[in-house]
């Protein structure tokens, strides 16, 4: 009997127009869909785009070769050379990093003990060369400079979680 | 002499106004279909090129007809080549004997049905030998199974159309159509009910269109048997699908929905207005209301197992459309309701 019952409407193709009837539904749901770029999704503050180095408010570069990060990146994708500069403090002569390795993990972010180096909430970056994956330290802190008020804001806002 | 040139051109001319308008609506079906199955997943779908994405379709063509074809070494050249012109060139020619109004028909011929149903089944062979002729396994194996599938369902959609043919009497499609005169109620829909639903369905079998598209099968032989194929010669399966699902959707108008008759002919009250009057309009709408299941199909259900195709094909429609030619040859002997003189 059950088989009987189970055969008609399997017949009547109840599951089907079941099915039939969802993505109708979905049809006229209004979408999700972003328009991007003309629309664009909120970052999250602790967004990890492309990196930068910082600088204190006088103008010093914050970063005191201490290679802790080139020592954590998982990617390997910071090389530091350093030497003695004048006045006495060690500072770095070389900032490399390869985009192409680097995985945003933000990883050298919180090895850093002087919060240095960051990452940006840049995502929209290109590069026409193969060479220009490697930003180098004049690269590094030029976005910083300029992205310093948000950098500033963004760890302001995430200070009480850490 | 003068004679027949000129009536070679006034068939020329009817062939170009047949021809181009159904090629633009294959151009807009592919972006129509984009839409829509974008919709049913809440998305938006194409809507960058032109207006609303309308000019998306061009961007495709010239992408692919700029495009490369690339000839696999080892393949049967001849055949390589011949088959994209087997599928689209039988879907093209198909349309000779569809009629658009009463009297818009290219050839009036009486045996219309039987030339359309022929003709839908040479488009196989176009499938089997690209299969055959890529020299590739994923290729043969989407060709045979799409020679297995289409044997299948050419016989249960025949059934369903011999339906047609007894309650109309006629294999003229003209007077198929005019034979469904006097409402909707009279539309053979309703007396045929299974059998329309069988032939839609085996149709949709028979374009290779999902939930029986076992022959493309993406996600088990990559594209089947298109998988060699590349720039304009892949254009060519593209539009042949495309015009044979335009096609079994006119189709599908013609014979079970009233063709050019409008679904308010009998409603009292407007008679004589143009609602009730019959024309190309109400094909049409018919035909986009079909091609839009077709779309909506593919939205919903997943692909069919390859076995489950064969069961259904050969266990259920088969015996149900055999039953059903019966019901109807008795309803139409004994002269009982539709078909009371
Ligand atoms: S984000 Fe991670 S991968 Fe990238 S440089 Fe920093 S530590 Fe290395
Ligand atoms: S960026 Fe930070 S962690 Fe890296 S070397 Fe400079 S101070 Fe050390």
């Amino acid at each position: 009997m059950s088989a009987i019952t189970s055969y008609l409407k399997s017949l009547a193709l109840l599951e089907l127009l079941g099915g039939m009837r969802v993505t109708i539904g979905y049809f006229f749901k209004p979408k999700f869909t972003i328009m991007y770029p003309e629309e664009k999704t909120p970052k999250s503050n602790r967004f990890r785009g492309l990196l930068a180095l910082r600088r204190y408010p006088n103008g010093e570069e914050r970063c005191i070769a201490c290679k802790l990060c080139e020592a954590v990146c998982p990617a390997l994708a910071i090389t530091i050379d350093s030497e003695q500069r004048d006045d006495g403090t060690r500072r770095t002569t070389r900032f490399d990093i390869d985009l192409f390795k680097c995985i945003f993990c933000g990883f050298c972010e919180e090895s850093c003990p002087v919060d240095s180096i960051v990452g940006t909430d840049v995502h929209e970056y290109h590069m026409e060369e193969r060479s220009e994956s490697v930003i180098t330290k004049p690269q590094l802190l030029a976005l910083g400079d300029r992205l310093e008020q948000q950098l500033a804001a963004d760890r302001q806002q995430d200070a009480p979680y850490r | 002499m003068m004679d027949h040139l000129m009536a070679l051109g006034w068939i020329l001319i009817k062939i170009l106004a047949i021809t181009i308008p159904l090629i633009l609506a294959v151009a807009f079906l592919t972006l129509a279909e984009r839409r829509v199955i974008g919709a049913m997943q809440v998305r938006i779908g194409p809507n960058r090129v032109g207006p609303w994405g309308l000019f998306q379709p061009f961007a495709d063509v010239i992408k692919l007809l700029m495009k490369e074809v690339i000839l696999p070494a080892k393949s049967n050249r001849f055949l390589f080549v011949l088959a994209p012109m087997l599928t689209l060139i039988p879907a093209l020619v198909a349309w000779a004997v569809i009629p658009f109004e009463e009297g818009m028909v290219l050839a009036q011929i009486d045996a219309g049905l039987l030339y359309v149903l022929a003709l839908t089944s040479v488009g196989v062979y176009g499938v089997i030998i690209a299969g055959w002729a890529s020299n590739s396994k994923y290729a043969f194996l989407g060709a045979m199974r799409s020679a297995a599938q289409i044997v299948s369902y050419e016989i249960a959609m025949g059934f369903a159309l011999v339906g047609v043919l007894v309650a109309a009497g006629s294999l003229n499609l003209t007077e198929i159509v005019l034979g469904q005169q006097g409402g909707i109620w009279n539309w053979y829909f309703i007396p045929l009910f299974p059998l329309f639903i069988i032939y839609f369905i085996s149709g949709v079998a028979e374009t290779n269109r999902a939930p029986f598209d076992v022959a493309e099968g993406e996600s088990e032989i990559v594209a089947g048997f298109h998988v060699e194929y590349s720039g304009a010669a892949f254009a060519l399966f593209f539009l042949g699908e495309y015009a044979n699902m335009i096609l079994i959707s006119l189709l599908a108008a013609l014979m079970f929905m009233g063709g050019w008759l409008s679904p308010l002919e009998a409603v009292p009250g407007i008679e004589g207005t143009f609602l009730a009057a019959p024309s190309i309009v109400w094909l049409l709408l018919k035909t986009m209301f079909f091609l839009f299941l077709f779309l909506w199909f593919r939205a919903t259900f997943p692909r069919y197992r390859y076995d489950q195709i064969m069961r259904l094909g050969w266990k259920v429609f088969i015996p149900i459309t055999i039953v059903w030619i019966l019901v109807v040859a008795l309803f139409v002997v004994k002269q009982w309701l539709w078909w009371a003189p």
